[in-house]
């Protein structure tokens, strides 16, 4: 093989696994060293830099980073990287001084964002402190889209989610809100340099050719539009019994919200078998430990009423198969089908787009899911000077990648205003610096903790159901979050190698407690992987590569199970090893 | 500085018969200075006792004073240890073996633990035949008391100061072999690929096997001009043979009617394959090594490999007939077999 290219920051990018897999690609180890020694506030700030919302995210992050994260391959579970987000927003100070300056005097460009969900605050607030005159569109009476509409209380406190949209709000943000955006055409006519359309996904699916869907309408509720209305305390009970449809993330927030308005028989019924569910697997649990049921292979076969009063359902029930591909097909078993009774039904089986204000000569090409037509680097759609983000450019996903999506939009716009190619992306700003502070010394905690992860505390069932916006999770205090964070193995402190240091000694490879490096024959890269004192098979997993030694060999080290914790810098006599901390900013609108 | 290992290891380190992984043979993070040759053999003995399931309560390691001593700190955590008087570790390791031969006895020492405080106890050990390893770390220095010249220092080798050593070095081997040892095998700290095996096969041996290894001092004899350096060591290295362990219960399948392999039956069943043999040398043949390390000596080589095997080796508790079963399981009935054998015993001395 080749020698690796270190220079190329991709490289280290990919080995610090939580960032890489951020969509944002949040500095972690980072704020996870700022919280150990203390600093929440600029714990919190490097957070909000790069994902705007900690206090938010901090508890309802769908969380890639932490099926990723390193630590899950070396035990058990990964570090709780989301909670420990968290811990930065519950325990900071004020951060005023800490916010960038707007701009009194604006640059003369004029932005109409339609949205005020996350994709759309991110890009007021990327584009604000450039002194862009910014007005934001949207149909609620307060910013922060689904955050607000839909995730329940219970998991995310309005204080939390005012507190963080409010930031942004403050920046000079002209608000128009209460206000359905009902055409483009006329945004576009409103003089506005560029236009950001960040609406979501704001229509749930409904199984409208169901037997029965029609006869007792006032108890068969849309999940998304339920989950709003009790957010906007236009609903406030429901029925005793409730069936809710759906193997989703809405599925499991409209079965405990259920349970808080007076539902006692909860059950959830979803098609697939329970390991398939799309909901996140700490989702499940929460519902299950409030004594809802998820009954599984369940598919709905008609509603049942009487005298326009809603009974309950049919249920049809199935077994998964797969073929070669491993592609899974519903096979009913033949049983005779299950009634449930229920007196209430919440379907909540999924998100569409709806687009109809947008006119069709406008130049906004839909595809044929009538989507909009959208560049995944830049965002921008087919019409000069429009461009999409979030749950309305490439479908309902979760807050973290609006976020993402919103600040690759607002360097586009930023160019577009400019005059500049959008296509021409920034390049991120990398620092590799060396932790070394003495002989043996480095300037971050590199011994291991062999601590198993920390559970967060909930308060008690019996409180949090009987209030509605009760938070469930009490957050880590701070000796857990202490430790928590000392989990974390510091995978941004690279192991740089300097092969005309190394005098083949073995040291590193003899002490290396995972076993990674190796000093052996070059070879083509499946070859050498193989050959590895233990092979590395993972191919996502790199493997770096020196050029050729004094002896002849190279030295190769598998990244994949490599804890970060210096040994072989500590062993090595000539520091032919180096720990070196690298940073990866994206590049943000402006920079 | 680090103290404490990580308590990690790969997720799919392998395990050996007993089911047990590296970590399991592995011993405190070690304080020997970073890249030291000594860790180097260190991590050999681990991976060889790893790969022979060797079950760690069943080894005794036992050393003298010196950096090299120091190492049974570093590996085999979990097995029996004694830290002796300089250069005094042969005669402990009598002591244990006569009172409990069914241990692995593994001793590590310095040149200067070893040619120098105790070439007497080295000697007398040879000639006994104590059933044991016997590593020597040999970095031609006193590392400990910071890199005085050592008797195995060789001729001409120039220090870090920059003196040059007017006299003969101790040939550790060449010594072994006129005192009648039955296993000696010489390697370099950095040639894992040999050194390995080497220990397999000493371990396997039954009598005294002296392995002799080259291991680099990095910080006081590591200069240009020493003959223990990396670079020297690396450079006038000749091996006499590549060598394969194989374990008693692994069939030998392939043919070897190769001219330059030979396959030697050890005393417990094991094999010890030789591969590309040198011409005119033969490990059973005395002379032809004496006379290989003498050629060696010439042309300033470094022999190594195995160089001298006895298979019809007989170990001390043999040659003495002691009793089969460690001291410490003996009963009062065995200890004190009553009066009437006393009298007996009495009568035959009369
Ligand atoms: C029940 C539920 C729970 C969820 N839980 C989580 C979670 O825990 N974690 C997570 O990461 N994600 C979660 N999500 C997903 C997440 O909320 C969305 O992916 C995210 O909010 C999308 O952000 P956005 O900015 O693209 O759009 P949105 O947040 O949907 O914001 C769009 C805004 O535009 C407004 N709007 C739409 N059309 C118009 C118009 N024509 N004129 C004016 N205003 C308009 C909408 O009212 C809304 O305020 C959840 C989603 C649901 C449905
Ligand atoms: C009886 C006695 N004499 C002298 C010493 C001082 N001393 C300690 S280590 C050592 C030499 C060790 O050399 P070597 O065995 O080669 O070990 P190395 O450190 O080189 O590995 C000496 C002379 C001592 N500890 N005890
Ligand atoms: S151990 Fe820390 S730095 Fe490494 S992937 Fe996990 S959270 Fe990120
Ligand atoms: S410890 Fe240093 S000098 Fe020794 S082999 Fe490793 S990198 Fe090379
Ligand atoms: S002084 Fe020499 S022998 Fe002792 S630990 Fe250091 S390098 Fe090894
Ligand atoms: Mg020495």
């Amino acid at each position: 093989m080749k020698p690796t290219n270190i220079k190329d920051s991709e490289y280290f990018h990919k080995v610090v696994d939580c960032q890489y897999a951020c969509p944002a690609h949040t500095p972690v180890p980072h704020y996870i060293r700022l919280i150990a020694a203390g600093k929440y506030t600029e714990a919190y700030m490097v957070n909000w830099e790069s994902n705007v919302f900690p206090g938010v995210l901090g508890r309802t992050c769908d969380r890639p980073c932490e099926p990723a994260c390193r630590r899950g391959r070396v035990e058990e579970e990964p570090v709780a990287i989301c909670r420990l987000k968290r811990v930065a927003a519950d325990f900071k100070d004020d951060i005023a001084q800490y916010l960038p300056e707007i701009p009194k005097v604006k640059n003369g460009k004029k932005i109409a964002i339609i949205g005020a969900g996350p994709a759309g605050l991110t890009v007021a607030r990327d584009l604000a402190p450039l002194g862009y005159e910014i007005h934001m569109y949207d149909d609620q009476t307060k910013g922060g889209g689904m955050m607000r509409s839909q995730i329940p209380s219970f998991r995310l406190p309005n204080s939390v989610l005012d507190q963080e949209v409010n930031v942004i709000l403050d920046m000079d943000i002209v608000k128009h809100f209460n206000q359905y955006v009902t055409s483009l055409k006329d945004i576009i006519n409103g003089g506005y340099d560029a236009v950001f359309v960040a609406t979501g996904a704001p229509k749930g699916k409904d199984l409208p050719n169901l037997p029965g869907r029609w006869d007792a309408k006032e108890n068969i509720h849309i999940g998304i539009q339920w989950l709003a209305n009790v957010a906007f305390e236009h609903t406030n009970k429901i029925g005793k019994k409730v069936i809710v449809l759906g193997g989703g993330n809405t599925a499991m927030d409209c079965c405990r919200t259920s349970r808080r308005l007076g539902g006692e028989e909860v059950k959830v019924l979803v098609r697939s078998p329970f390991k398939e569910m799309k909901a996140s697997p700490w989702e499940k649990e929460d519902a299950i430990h409030e004594d809802i049921p998820i009954l599984e292979n369940h598919v709905p076969k008609s509603f049942v009423s009487e005298n326009g009063k809603l009974k309950g359902m049919f249920f049809e029930k199935v077994e998964a198969q797969y073929d070669e591909k491993g592609k899974r097909k519903l096979v009913p078993t033949g049983e005779p089908d299950v009634f449930i009774e229920a007196d209430d039904v919440i379907i909540a089986i999924g998100q569409e787009n709806r687009f109809e204000w947008i006119e069709k000569d406008l130049g906004v090409e839909f595809n044929e899911w009538e989507m909009p037509v959208v560049d995944e680097t830049t965002f921008a759609s087919t019409c000069a000077g429009v461009f999409f983000g979030g749950d309305a450019a490439l479908g309902p996903k979760n807050v973290i990648t609006a976020v993402a999506q919103g600040h690759q939009a607002a360097i586009s716009i930023d160019k577009y205003c400019q005059g500049q190619d959008i296509s021409d992306r920034p390049a991120p700003d990398v620092t590799l610096i060396s932790t070394k502070m003495g002989i043996h010394e480095w300037s971050y905690d590199n011994g291991v903790s062999a601590d198993l992860r920390f559970v967060v505390p909930q308060e008690d069932k019996k409180i949090t159901l009987a209030d509605r916006k009760k938070e469930v999770e009490l957050g880590f205090d701070l000796q857990s979050a202490f430790k928590e964070a000392e989990r974390c193995l510091n995978c941004d402190v690279q192991t740089v190698f300097m092969e005309d240091k190394c005098i083949e000694c073995d040291a590193c490879m003899d002490v290396c407690p995972t076993q990674c490096i190796n000093f052996t024959e070059n070879a083509e890269e499946e070859d050498l992987r193989a050959k590895l004192l233990i092979p590395a098979l993972d191919k996502s997993q790199d493997i770096l590569v020196s050029d050729i030694l004094k002896t002849g060999k190279v030295m190769v080290k598998d990244e994949d199970v490599c804890l970060h914790c210096g040994l072989c810098a500590e062993r090595c006599p000539t520091s032919a090893w180096d720990m070196q901390k690298f940073m990866y900013k994206t590049a943000k609108a402006g920079c | 500085m680090s103290y404490i290992k990580p308590k990690f290891e790969h997720p799919r380190a392998p395990k050996n018969t007993l089911g047990y992984t590296r970590k399991e043979y592995e011993g405190s993070l070690s304080t020997l200075c970073a890249g030291c040759g000594h860790d180097s053999i260190s991590a050999a003995i681990v991976d060889a006792c790893f790969e022979l399931s060797i079950e760690p309560h069943r080894v005794a390691k036992l050393s003298g004073i010196g950096c090299s001593s120091k190492t049974p700190a570093y590996f085999l955590n979990n097995s029996h240890g004694f830290n002796s008087v300089h250069g005094r570790m042969p005669s402990v390791a009598t002591g244990a073996n006569l009172a409990n031969r069914d241990l692995v006895y593994l001793g590590v020492s310095g040149d200067g633990d070893s040619a120098s405080i105790g070439f007497g106890q080295f000697a007398h050990v040879i000639r006994r035949n104590l059933n044991m390893t016997y590593i020597v770390m040999n970095n031609g220095c006193y590392g400990l008391t910071k890199g005085q010249d050592s008797a195995t220092a060789d001729h001409g080798s120039v220090s870090k100061a920059g003196s040059v050593n007017n006299f003969e070095g101790i040939d550790m081997c060449a010594i072994a072999i006129e005192l009648g040892a039955t296993f000696v095998a010489q390697s370099f700290s950095g040639d894992k690929n040999q050194l390995i095996p080497l220990i397999k096969a000493a371990l396997s041996h039954s009598g005294f096997s002296l392995i002799n290894v080259v291991s680099p001092c990095v910080t006081f004899n590591n200069n240009p001009g020493s003959t223990k350096s990396y670079d020297y060591v690396r450079e006038h290295n000749e091996a006499l043979s590549s060598l394969d362990f194989v374990p008693v219960k692994e069939e030998i399948t392939t043919e070897y009617d190769e001219i330059d392999v030979k396959m030697v039956e050890m005393h417990d069943g094991t094999f010890i394959k030789l591969n590309k043999l040198h011409q005119g040398f033969d490990p059973q043949d005395k002379l032809s090594i004496i006379n290989a390390l003498q050629v060696a000596r010439q042309k300033d080589e470094i022999l190594t490999g195995l160089l001298y095997l006895d298979t019809e080796s007989i170990e001390l508790n043999d040659l003495i007939g002691t009793v089969n079963k460690p001291l410490n399981s003996l009963t009062e009935k065995e200890l004190c077999p009553g009066s009437e054998v006393l009298e007996k015993i009495n009568a035959g001395l009369r």
